[in-house]
């Protein structure tokens, strides 16, 4: 099969479109953080896609993609781009290259959720380059490399466990690590500007459209269904966090929000192979779920600060769950349980729990690892005066 | 009557407005400052090099009181923004000739 340069155009505009979530991710956390920290969140975004970026090309793209290794991982045939053409089929390799790249760069964006406002910028360098070639890049052969899960016929149309998973749980270990920012539970630190989170948790939304439908690879009707289903998802969570809130006090913005990025995570891995009506119920389910989740983080005062195993974490594994319950043959190619394939239910539930305990054990390996040969932590006096002046010798007022 | 001035740390300032209204103080105002005490500011080592931050941010609030509630005002505040470290603030205390309530037009010279 040729290029088609329906599909090439598609593909490289979809690519742009997920570059912008990895800001989008920035501005989120960067709104709900406290102002001294703000220019250090929406920056570790950014420094995130810089170093995933050289990363990938260099070793995470064969590290994924390159020939299998039982299972478990790519071999070094394509280190350094090696035999990554401009032909392909359908789009050019090197395209799809790309195109995975932005995938690795949000993913490594939503991990400082557990470490922000505390994290030296150095040792956040350091480890995210371990944590993305040591679990992201193996997750990412497993689910689409041709790795074990792949070969179990497990159904990740764009990221669910890849992504999400891995971010969520992988967040909730670094925050194990690293502890509880300086007086937290003591102080109020509540988010420092609403409209900031709005408009990242606004880019996350739209350029969640192309993370999906560009997951398709191709400009078809999979591509639409995806689509419309990650819409109608973002809605339904949307909605029932801010009723869940609702009923508890106020519709606050930033639930409606969350809500609407709990919906994008948890249609993710089935977006390609679900109904748009079974994407309301989807969505739905993540609303509440992630809310709750949240609720009894807080419960535990555990500081994974801004939410990733909340939304990304928790949201993930619903979705990949829910991608066995309600694929449809019909608009994938596979059942689910609710058509009666029940081995796809309980593949979807191995793959999902052996990433959730791949991504926290690895992650935690490595967050201790970097912790004692560098420190990951400021010191106290850093965490008072704001990372923003601390690390970057800079702060928003000046 | 007495105009209060309190500099207090930011993350203290809850803790500070809960117990004075817990005494029936509940007129205030409060401004976002930012400023250097006798220590001056915060010095920071980064890689071998000193980054000095001498302007930190801070809580101003302001109270006029009567004359009899000035060591009950000063004492709650001291108690409740207090760390032991640097940078917990000040507290200034000024004579007011008068106040004038622009609703009610009272009037009242001390």
């Amino acid at each position: 099969m040729a290029i088609d340069t329906g599909d090439t155009a598609f593909i490289i505009v979809c690519t742009a479109l997920v570059m912008l979530m990895t800001p989008g991710v920035g501005l989120f956390y960067g709104g709900m953080v406290r102002k001294k920290n703000v220019i250090s969140m929406i920056a570790m975004s950014f420094i995130a896609f810089a170093i995933v970026s050289i990363q990938w090309v260099l070793l995470g793209y064969t590290l994924s993609f390159g020939t299998d290794i039982s299972g478990f991982i790519g071999g070094l045939d394509h280190i350094g781009l090696n035999g990554v053409s401009l032909d392909g089929e359908g789009i050019p390799d090197m395209l799809f290259m790309v195109f995975q790249l932005v995938f690795a760069g949000v993913t490594l964006a939503i991990l400082t959720s557990g470490v922000a406002e505390r994290i030296k910028l150095s040792s956040f360098i350091v480890l995210g380059l371990l944590w993305t070639t040591l679990v992201y890049d193996p997750l990412a052969h497993w689910s689409w490399g041709g790795g074990w899960a792949h070969s179990l016929g497990a159904l990740d149309f764009a990221g669910g466990t890849v992504v999400h998973i891995s971010s969520g749980f992988g967040a909730l270990a670094l925050a194990l690590v690293i502890g509880n920012r300086m007086d937290y539970g003591k102080y109020s630190m509540e988010a420092e500007n609403i409209t900031t989170t709005l408009l990242g948790g606004a880019l996350l939304w739209f350029g969640w459209f192309a993370f999906n439908a560009g997951s398709a690879l191709s400009a078809n009707g999979t591509a639409v269904n995806a689509l419309v289903t990650t819409n109608i998802s973002a809605a339904a969570g949307a909605i029932t966090w801010m009723l869940a809130a609702w009923a508890k006090g106020k519709p606050s913005s930033l639930g409606m929000i969350s809500g609407a990025v709990a919906g994008l995570v948890a249609i993710t891995p089935g977006c390609g192979f679900v109904s748009p009506m079974s994407a309301i119920l989807i969505g739905g389910v993540a609303g509440l779920l992630c809310y709750n989740a949240l609720l009894f983080r807080v419960r535990r005062g555990l500081d994974e600060s801004l939410d990733a195993w909340a939304i990304h974490g928790m949201g993930g594994l619903w979705g990949a769950i829910a991608t066995g319950i309600f694929a449809s043959a019909a608009i994938g190619g596979v059942d689910g349980l609710v058509n009666g394939n029940v081995s796809q239910f309980l593949v979807q539930i191995l793959d999902a729990f052996v990433a959730v305990a791949y991504a926290f054990g690895m992650t935690y390996l490595l967050a201790k690892a970097v912790d004692k040969v560098m420190g990951l932590r400021v010191t106290e006096e850093e965490e008072y005066v704001g990372l923003d002046i601390s690390q970057h010798g800079e702060s928003t007022t000046a | 009557m007495k105009r209060v001035v309190a500099i207090i740390r930011p993350e203290k300032l809850n803790d500070v407005k809960a117990a004075l209204e817990e005494k029936g103080f509940f007129a205030m105002t409060v401004h976002e400052v930012k400023g250097r005490g006798a220590q001056r500011g915060i010095c920071l080592q980064y890689r071998g090099k000193q980054i000095k931050v001498d302007m930190i941010p801070k809580v101003e609030i302001e109270m006029i009181i009567g004359d009899g509630d000035v060591q009950t005002v000063i004492d709650t505040i001291k108690l409740n923004a207090r760390t032991g470290k640097f940078g917990d603030g000040k507290i200034f205390v000024s004579p007011v000739e008068m106040v004038v309530g622009i609703r009610t037009d009272d009037e009242i010279i001390s």
